[in-house]
């Protein structure tokens, strides 16, 4: 393995995650719903996928308790902003908050416990392709998952009725509600959907990139993934181009550091951020004032006004 | 099974008034009844989360100065969200504010500068987080770009700017390399209101900023602007308010009260500059402007009662052995628990059993 | 360069203190001990090994003591959880990182009748000592097994902040590399961070993927060791034993054995003889502890071993005049025939052979 090729292994492990999580968040926030509890979803993520993976030595289980966990989690944000009408920007921080805690109740007495690696998928002959070999066909299936969440959700939401009708929920719930779809209900799945997104991106975290649980292991995850976000224009493909750079990004600083370039290393440290800001402020450039969030983002509805 | 929302037509204000208490009753009883499978006892918990701090003078004191930071910073990201601008950069506003007036402080240090170096630090502050909370500001009135993200990302460049100063620059030569700088010169330092306590004067500078706020928002042209281009951005248009402005002014606003809570932590608090110099108050004074409902004086109540829960969560650790976690879920709850008191004030709420959706 | 002054100004203070405070001291029935930790105990690193000191005075004391611990106290703001634990009727306080010095000292002085430690600080007073590890120590003899298991010739070092002990931790285990293999090649990634597994591990894999086959550390997590593991390399634990996370990669690891120096000041403390101190513990009073060397060849670990116990009998020191800097000029010695204690607390230069540059 070369080195290119190892670098390029490791930016995709440290995407991947970022990917995920933000993938279930854009699909909220197309239906309209801003949910700031991504860091905490994915805490709870962490937390329960791994307490169930290392007590039923399930790595699978694992994952699946993962996603429930955040889909739970979502489910609680939704009974206040949609059962409720309540603040969503609010919510969100407080689901934020109530989860980093949660979390660290329930993986307290799994702290010191590890897990094996989970083996990558080989192609025999392909993965050991020059360059790329290893970059396509030598991942784990959570880096496959991801990419394949990417593709689903960009066609669903250009290419599917439904997703025609969860983009006009966004847009204005006003007049989707006038013309009868059913908006909540609509919102409602869109959240469970981020939820369960945020939870299997916190679940790859401690099962496949640190294997071991520990407090304040997202270390700040959940914002970038709402960043993306926002920087992807609400659009899938942009999602993937911007975890990917920021991924490259803290990978490239630390190799950066490694090849002694004798930058102070704050400064890298600060190159992912900058870089996010100065690539959105070139995508706006380009595009005017074009890219807007969704009409309807972060404002309750109330049916029958 | 569904929920069915109508709004109220007429809230009354006792009913408004009562709805936090209620959210607070209802939280208490989830905390306690997770207390309670933790095989602890809630009564004693409450005690020493409430009870203790609010009858002990040492620890009513500590509230205030707890609270301190967290309702000057809410104050000011009360004015950004009336406009429905999401400022969630204020973190990185307060570190900037500290480093601007810090700077003044480290440049006349063991010099004979007089009276006016203590002033001239917190103008500076309030002018370093004015200026860097006008950044996302402007990226978004000429270029369209969302603020939610600029000012987040903002937050970690402050910090390593800070740290770089912190173990660079700054870094006090007699301090063994250690990443700090010398303690600030009496002049320097922002005194405490009583000889003996640790109040600082950043109270009442708060309090000011909290009763500065009320009038505005209830009494001025300025107030109004500011919630018709949260609530009714057109009519804002219509009404001749440009938008851009009073972007530009709200971020400058809160921006400049949080770079001011930056620089009264650092003089009145820390008294020298370190890498860290907030436990997250950018943060939690988010969830401060929300608790109290975005109202001057809700907010009030809101720092002190979130100043309450660091303070409990403390004495839980110390006297009960709680853990820490618990209560950061608590908080969670709390603020989820006010947010849908409010909503349930202003509608009524139906479940319907049959029919699903529409 | 360094303050001289300051050490003895703060020596002498401590000196009038101790012949003050010995009069009062009395012996007590029970103690309470209370611990302020910077991160959270399930860190599994830096607060978690202060906490199993914590353990081991309840367990040596039994009924005797009552111990507290406030966790993940925010260093910008500890004065208030310090004063907290000193009125309610503790009467040892240990302040476990850096950053609380500030805080502490004011606690101190407002609460003359009780005990305070204060870990790696430098500020003391009639009732505040200083307590902290010489990790160099280790680091040397895992810098020469490093500099025997590398058939790279490059060995690599995440490291979390360029604060003085971490640099002298580096020039230490680059020295104890180049004394067995002088032609050795380092590499150093700050993290920037004390504790985050990820990207703890992100920055352990840049140095693996440039070419670096021996990994030491100073963040943490297992996360470093767990990548060169996974990468088939070699490394060290650091902070507690991480032998279960890396099975087959960790040839040894550099533990922080508070235990004996916590049983020992609570039970001064419980005596009456508990003085102002400065504690600077190394190999030979247990307060740094290796784990047994594995995963190398015999020859190596006798090696080892022969280093540990030459540095625990005082033979050897890892900052042995002379010690050169990065520019060759040698370094003025301070000390006794190596560089001064305030010379190694007080690091800041690499040594001859590094060329990466400290980040100002």
């Amino acid at each position: 393995m070369t080195t290119f090729e190892a670098i390029l292994l490791t930016i995709v492990t440290a995407s991947t995650p970022l990917l995920i999580a933000a993938m279930g968040e854009l699909v909220a926030e197309r239906s309209g719903v801003l949910n700031l509890g991504v860091e905490g979803m994915m805490a709870m993520g962490a937390a329960c996928s791994f307490a169930a993976a290392v007590t039923f030595d399930s790595t699978l289980l694992g994952v699946f308790t993962g996603i429930l966990a955040g889909a739970l989690m979502a489910s609680l944000f939704a009974l206040v902003v949609l059962g409720f009408a309540a603040n969503q920007v609010g919510s969100g921080l407080a689901l934020t908050i109530f989860g980093l805690g949660l979390s660290g109740l329930i993986g307290a007495p799994f702290v010191g416990a590890r897990r094996d690696p989970v083996a990558p998928i080989e192609v025999p002959g392909l993965s050991d392709l020059p360059y790329f070999g290893r970059l396509f066909f030598g991942q784990d299936l959570f880096v496959y998952a991801s990419i394949a969440l990417t593709i689903v959700v960009a066609l669903y939401l250009v290419r599917t009725r439904s997703g025609l009708r969860l983009r006009s929920v966004g847009e204005n719930h006003g007049s989707a509600h006038a013309l009868g779809l059913p908006v909540r209900r609509i919102r409602f799945l869109a959240i469970i959907f981020g939820g369960a997104c945020a939870g299997l991106a916190g679940a790859y975290l401690a099962l496949v990139y640190t294997r071991f649980w520990s407090p304040g292991m997202i270390a700040g995850r959940g914002w970038i993934a709402l960043a993306l976000v926002v920087f992807a224009a609400w659009r899938p493909a942009w999602v993937l181009v911007g975890a990917y750079i920021f991924g490259a990004a803290t990978v490239l600083q630390l190799h950066a550091q490694a090849a002694q370039f004798g930058v102070p290393s704050q400064l890298l440290s600060a190159v992912p951020y900058l870089a996010t800001i100065l690539a959105l402020l070139l995508l706006s450039l380009r595009h005017g004032r074009a890219i807007g969030a969704p009409g309807s983002l972060g404002a309750p509805f109330v049916p029958d006004r | 099974m569904r929920f069915e929302l109508t709004p109220r037509a007429n809230v009354s204000p006792v009913a408004r008034a009562l709805a936090p208490v209620a959210a607070f009753i209802t939280s208490f009883l989830i905390a306690g009844l997770v207390i309670w499978l933790m095989g602890r006892s809630p009564i004693a918990a409450f005690e020493v989360y409430v009870t203790q701090p609010l009858t002990d003078p040492w620890s009513l004191q500590e509230l205030i100065v707890k609270a301190t930071p967290l309702a000057l910073i809410a104050i000011g990201l009360s004015y950004c969200f009336r406009a429905n601008l999401w400022n969630i950069g204020a973190e990185g506003q307060y570190v900037m504010g500290a480093i601007f007036g810090s700077w003044l402080a480290l440049a006349t240090h063991g010099t004979e500068a007089g009276f006016w170096v203590l002033p001239a630090m917190l103008c500076l502050g309030i002018i370093g987080g004015a200026l860097y909370g006008l950044i996302p500001a402007f990226l978004k009135t000429r270029f369209g770009v969302n603020e939610i993200l600029t000012s987040l990302m903002l937050v970690y460049v402050a910090q390593l700017i800070l740290d770089y100063l912190a173990r660079g620059p700054w870094r006090d030569p007699k301090g063994f390399n250690f990443p700090q700088s010398v303690t600030f010169d009496p002049a320097a330092t922002l005194p405490p209101i009583l000889e003996t306590g640790r109040v600082h004067y950043g109270a009442l500078f708060a309090l000011t900023a909290i009763l500065v706020t009320a009038i505005i928002l209830g009494r001025t042209l300025f107030g109004y602007r500011l919630k018709l281009t949260g609530d009714a951005p057109r009519a804002a248009q219509f009404a001749g308010f440009s938008a851009r402005s009073t972007t530009l002014a709200v971020f400058a606003i809160s921006g400049g009260l949080a770079g001011l809570a930056g620089i009264v932590e650092v003089s009145g608090q820390i008294g020298q500059i370190q890498p860290s110099i907030s436990p997250g108050y950018g943060f939690t004074a988010i969830t401060v402007a929300f608790l109290g409902r975005l109202n001057p004086i809700g907010i009030l109540v809101a720092a002190l009662v979130v100043a309450l829960t660091f303070i409990g969560g403390e004495s839980a650790q110390i006297l009960l052995r709680l853990p820490l976690d618990l209560t950061q879920a608590f908080q969670g709850i709390l603020l989820l628990c006010v947010l849908a008191a409010d909503a349930l004030v202003s509608y009524r709420v139906r479940f319907v059993t049959r029919g699903g959706g529409k | 360069m360094f303050s001289r002054t300051i050490f003895g100004v703060l020596a002498g203070a401590a000196a009038l203190a101790v012949a003050a405070g010995g009069a009062v001291a009395q012996p007590k029935d029970k103690v309470k001990v209370g611990f302020i930790y910077v991160g959270p105990v399930g860190d599994h690193g830096w607060s978690y090994q202060h906490d199993q000191g914590r353990l081991a005075i309840e367990k040596a004391f039994g009924d005797k003591v009552e111990t507290t611990y406030v966790e993940s106290v925010p260093e910008a703001d500890s004065e208030r959880a310090i004063e907290q634990l000193a009125r309610t009727g503790h009467d040892l306080i240990f302040t476990t990182s850096f950053g609380f010095m500030e805080p502490t000292l004011k606690v101190a002085k407002k609460y003359p009748n009780v005990k305070f430690e204060h870990a790696t600080g430098f500020k003391r007073a009639p009732n505040l000592s200083t307590y902290a590890a010489k990790f160099h120590e280790g680091r040397y003899i895992i810098g020469q097994i490093a500099g025997k298991m590398t058939k790279t010739g490059t060995i690599g070092y995440v490291g979390a902040f360029p604060i003085p002990e971490v640099i002298a931790g580096i020039n230490s285990y680059f020295l104890g590399a180049q004394s067995v293999n002088p032609n050795v090649k380092l590499k150093v990634v700050w993290a920037n961070t004390w504790y985050d597994p990820a990207k703890e591990g992100d920055a352990a894999k840049a140095l693996l993927d440039q070419g670096v086959d021996v990994l030491a550390q100073h963040t943490d997590s297992p996360a470093p060791i767990q990548a060169a593991e996974a990468r088939g390399k070699v490394g060290f634990g650091q902070a507690s034993d991480m032998e279960r996370f890396a099975p087959k990669a960790q040839l040894t690891a550099i533990v922080d054995n508070w235990s004996d120096y916590y049983v020992a000041r609570t039970k001064a403390v419980l005596d009456g003889t508990w003085k102002s101190e400065d504690t600077w513990g190394g190999l030979a009073s247990n307060m740094v502890v290796m784990t047994p060397y594995k995963n190398m060849p015999d020859d190596v670990k006798k090696m080892a071993q022969e280093t540990e116990a030459a540095i625990r009998s005082g033979q050897l020191n890892p900052f042995k005049c002379p010690v050169y800097g990065q520019d060759g000029k040698e370094i003025e010695c301070k000390g006794n025939g190596a560089l001064s204690d305030e010379q190694v607390l007080g690091m800041n230069f690499y040594v001859k052979g590094i060329e990466d540059k400290i980040p100002q």
